[in-house]
């Protein structure tokens, strides 16, 4: 079942090695360039951002075991990833996360409670998109793609690309696991992008796991090589290193905003907890597999980096310590109260302007709700429905 | 200091139970917010709770291998102040309440954290009336379930003593603490009976309550019959569990969570979930009803031929076509000619309950253990929705997703104990119904078919029944009317509806 598509047999962008130690080969001097101006106050922020990013994963897979959450679906060992590529940001650029980039919306400085409240089930987004450049998780696999590459798009048509001014220029990025590659969105994503060359980053998080599917599962090619195939500039980077994630993405960013087109980035990581806390990986993959990539902790190397450099030392440990602790109880807190949002609400924000079908069906559900009598084609159309179904089931069944 | 108690969450989506498997804590321990107090299996997987608050346990209301629905409160916890009930009133609380769980096999880190409810009868309280309602609902159909009494959940933890309590030596040991390690814990060495107060310095007191070693169980060496340090480690030492001798490959997954001898000789396992119930169920049935067996051989060629035809049949293309989906619907038939054997004996009514459905069991083998679960209104499906329903229940089972609701309110069952190429055995009775079928293998044998010695598909049929309501020769009909579509499946066309 092995493929070409390992981490062994394919160039991998790495900048910071397992161990913590800059890499010096000649092959990736361009790279190395862009992170040789990161102050030690931005790498200090960027392991603020991974280490604060995953007590948010902690405490809310806490709070779903507590029966606070609906459901949460963990980040953890994909900080290095998101928090590097999120740096690379500038503050007109929007982002297309999936439901897992609680990293990205760190840095974009996204309410931590705010964004817990889709996973109470208390409101459809938790927070206004056009407030932080970052649109609400999306669950449905792979369609931000979609929403990305046409965002984009727009953005070409506002004229914010290439116009050389950097406060003006924009970006787009959207984020999606190896999974999400085999889904129809992504790839039509993929051809709206390059053939208007759209100022878009398609981040791909190889995660190597969709849900209890291995990659080898889902493709005969490394993923980075979909990207070529639709005419797009691909590489693959260590997706566990911070450095790395943040080099690659400036420059497919620059790309984008210049006019150049979209770049397609695949981060080679390792999802090092369930998919979600309804998941159960020891069900389908080893141990030892776990244990080899928790030997390449990408909060622990990039650690590592700051102690010998000297950037951090035991005080700004331990306030960090403490203010993920801070962070940890206010979470507790303030999630327990988040209460339901009107049942209404989403009626209020599917259209910009007043639509009348929609309108219309907040009038029946209120009714509804109210208790007052009905439509009544609405009643004994559901039935009629439920009763076709069974019977397509049953001629299903003896087919 | 308010009591706070802790409902079972719905850690999946849509989970409605889960079982509780083993207590991470115990009555008066302190607990930190998030601290990992019990394991639980879903439908889904085994999935660790953290506590939602700091302070102390108050009680564990849920024993281990208790099945519990999303929402029941499973714990007890006093959140704020300092930890440490004062020993104050109802402390001492009498020895009885541990006296049951006196047992080595009790000592056990998990049992034995339930210190004070688990093994007396009677005496429940409302609340866990209610409790065991929710249970005998789904969990297996024993009628001599153990039922749970409870302390009142406000009673003050037995088992926190002040630091300063003399050791109760023989008349309550105090319950090892569970070791952190998650396979097994100490096989304890039970307490001698002596009533004397065991010597030894506070130190080593302190090591041996840090290790959870009960100080009248180690044999002390000291002057004057004190317990020194050594004797401690030499007896924690002694107590550790041994890890077995296993080569690569070797997966035993029988033993799993057990405790291994000091000898290494033997393992000790908790009796839990599957193999509980299961136990539990047979007891009942075994000793509950009087059973008669009644035997048949036959020829089935002519039923091996329509198996081969039907998996030819382009409308049973998608199901798996078995010997077993005849068996099925020949105990079908002989039901319906028969109805009397799908009946219940009602010992408490002193009735005999009639069945107009048929719910067929089909008793399956999984990783977790022995299932049955049954196929509702079997009665009703034609011989393409019985293999459907028969693949449906078989995968689901195998898969370990069996819900107990499967489980419940069957008629008949059938047990094919010819996959294992067995030949026939003496089936004890699923509780609660008359009969049960067993379907030994299926060989060629040497046959007198025709007149004539024939190579021919030979199978034999074993049949139990509850004898306080059918009697022998009810059975042996019902038996015959088998065998009989098995020989001829055409005979299903006479006796069809």
């Amino acid at each position: 079942m092995n493929s070409d598509i390992g981490e062994d047999k394919v160039p991998l962008l790495q900048l910071l090695t397992p161990e913590g130690a800059r890499v010096t080969g000649r092959g990736n001097s361009a790279y190395r360039k862009r992170i040789a101006g990161l102050k030690p106050e931005q790498l200090r922020g960027m392991y603020r951002d991974m280490v604060l990013t995953r007590r948010f994963d902690d405490e809310a897979t806490s709070l779903q075991r507590q029966g606070e959450l609906g459901l949460y679906a963990p980040s953890r060992g994909q900080e290095a990833a998101q928090v590097g590529n999120a740096y690379a940001l500038a503050p007109q650029d929007f982002v297309f996360p999936s439901y897992r980039e609680h990293g990205v919306l760190q840095v974009r400085g996204v309410d931590p409670v705010d964004r817990l409240e889709f996973y109470r089930g208390t409101d459809h987004g938790g927070w206004n998109p056009l407030e932080y450049n970052a649109q609400v998780y999306t669950v449905v696999i792979g369609s931000q793609a979609l929403h990305a590459a046409g965002y984009a798009m727009g953005v070409q048509r506002d004229g914010l690309v290439g116009t050389g001014d950097p406060a003006k220029d924009t970006a787009v990025v959207t984020y999606f696991g190896d999974g999400a590659t085999s889904q129809g969105d992504v790839n039509e994503g993929l051809v709206f992008a390059a053939v208007n060359q759209a100022p878009v980053v398609f981040f791909c998080q190889n995660n190597q796991w969709a849900i209890s599917e291995p990659t080898t599962r889902q493709t005969r090619t490394p993923l980075y090589k979909r990207g070529e195939g639709f005419g797009i500039p691909s590489l693959r980077v260590d997706g566990n290193d911070v450095l790395a994630c943040y080099a690659a993405t400036q420059e497919a960013l620059e790309r984008a905003r210049s006019g150049g087109g979209p770049t397609f980035i695949e981060a080679f990581t390792y999802r090092m907890g369930a998919h979600t806390t309804s998941d159960d990986p020891t069900r389908y993959r080893t141990t030892e597999q776990e244990e080899i990539w928790r030997k390449r902790d990408p909060i622990d190397r990039l650690r590592i980096l700051l102690e010998n450099e000297g950037a951090i030392d035991g005080d700004f440990e331990a306030e960090l310590r403490a203010e993920a602790d801070a962070l940890g109880e206010r979470l507790r807190e303030r999630t327990r109260k988040l209460e339901p949002a009107t049942k209404t609400q989403m009626f209020e924000t599917v259209y910009a302007t007043e639509h009348s079908i929609v309108s219309e069906d907040r009038a029946w559900f209120e009714a509804y709700e109210a208790g007052e009598p009905t439509d009544a084609t609405y009643a004994t159309s559901a039935p009629a429905g439920a009763a076709s179904q069974t019977a397509v089931a049953q001629q299903g069944g003896t087919r | 200091m308010a009591n706070q108690s802790f409902p079972l969450p719905d850690v999946g989506e849509g989970l409605t139970e889960a079982e509780i498997v083993e207590w991470r804590v115990k009555p008066g321990d302190p607990v930190q917010v998030n601290q990992t107090i019990v394991e639980i299996e879903t439908a889904k997987s085994l999935v660790e709770l953290p506590s939602p608050w700091s302070g102390t346990v108050a009680g564990l209301l849920v024993e281990p291998g208790t099945t519990v629905e999303v929402g029941t409160p499973i714990i007890e916890i006093t959140v704020g102040g300092a930890a440490a009930s004062d020993g104050g009133p109802g402390s001492d609380v009498p020895a009885a309440d541990s006296a049951g769980l006196s047992d080595s096999s009790d000592s056990e880190a998990s049992g034995s954290v339930l210190v004070g409810y688990g093994t007396q009868e009677a005496k429940a309280s409302g609340r866990r009336r209610r409790y065991q309602d929710g249970r005998s609902a789904t969990s297996a159909p024993s009628p001599s379930a153990p039922s749970p009494s409870a302390p009142s959940p406000s009673a003050p933890a037995p088992s926190a003593p002040a630091p300063s309590a003399p050791v109760r030596a023989a008349q309550a040991p105090p319950a090892p603490a569970p070791a952190p390690a998650p396979t097994g814990g100490v096989v304890s060495v039970p307490a001698p009976g002596t009533n004397t107060r065991v010597l030894a310095k506070p130190p080593v007191r302190k090591l041996a309550k840090d290790l959870g070693i009960d100080l009248a169980g180690v044999h002390a060496s000291g002057p004057g019959g004190i317990v020194t340090r050594e004797d401690v480690l030499a007896h924690q030492a002694a107590a550790q569990p041994k890890p077995l001798a296993t080569y690569a490959g070797d997966t035993e997954p029988w033993l799993e969570s057990g405790a291994v001898s000091v000898d290494g000789r033997e393992t000790r396992v908790p009796v839990k979930s599957v193999r509980k119930r299961t136990a539990e169920a047979m007891v009942a049935s075994a000793f509950t009803a009087p059973h008669v067996t009644v035997f048949h051989t036959l020829d089935v060629t002519r039923t091996m031929e329509l198996v081969e035809n039907l998996k030819k049949d382009r409308d049973f293309s998608e199901v798996k076509v078995t010997p077993l989906l005849i068996a099925a619907k020949a105990v079908l038939l002989a039901i319906r000619r028969h109805p009397q054997i799908n009946a219940s004996w009602d010992e408490a009514a002193q009735e005999i309950v009639y069945k107009h459905y048929a719910n067929l069991g089909i008793a399956a083998a999984t990783p977790r253990g022995l299932v049955v679960p049954n196929i509702k209104d079997a009665h009703r499906l034609d011989l393409l929705e019985l293999a459907t329903a028969i693949a449906d229940l078989t995968a689901t089972a195998r898969d370990g997703r069996t819900q107990p609701s499967a489980m419940t309110g069957g008629t008949f069952t059938i047990t094919n104990v010819g996959v294992f190429g067995i030949d026939t055995g003496t089936p004890i009775l699923n509780p609660g119904e008359a009969g049960i079928l067993a379907f030994g293998a299926i060989r060629q044998q040497p046959w007198v078919h025709d007149g004539e010695l024939a190579v021919r598909w030979v199978t034999q049929l074993s049949l139990s029944i509850d004898h306080r309501l059918v009697d022998g020769e009810l059975g042996a009909k019902f038996l015959a009317d088998v065998a009989a579509v098995l020989q001829d499946p055409a005979r299903g066309l006479v006796w069809g509806r």
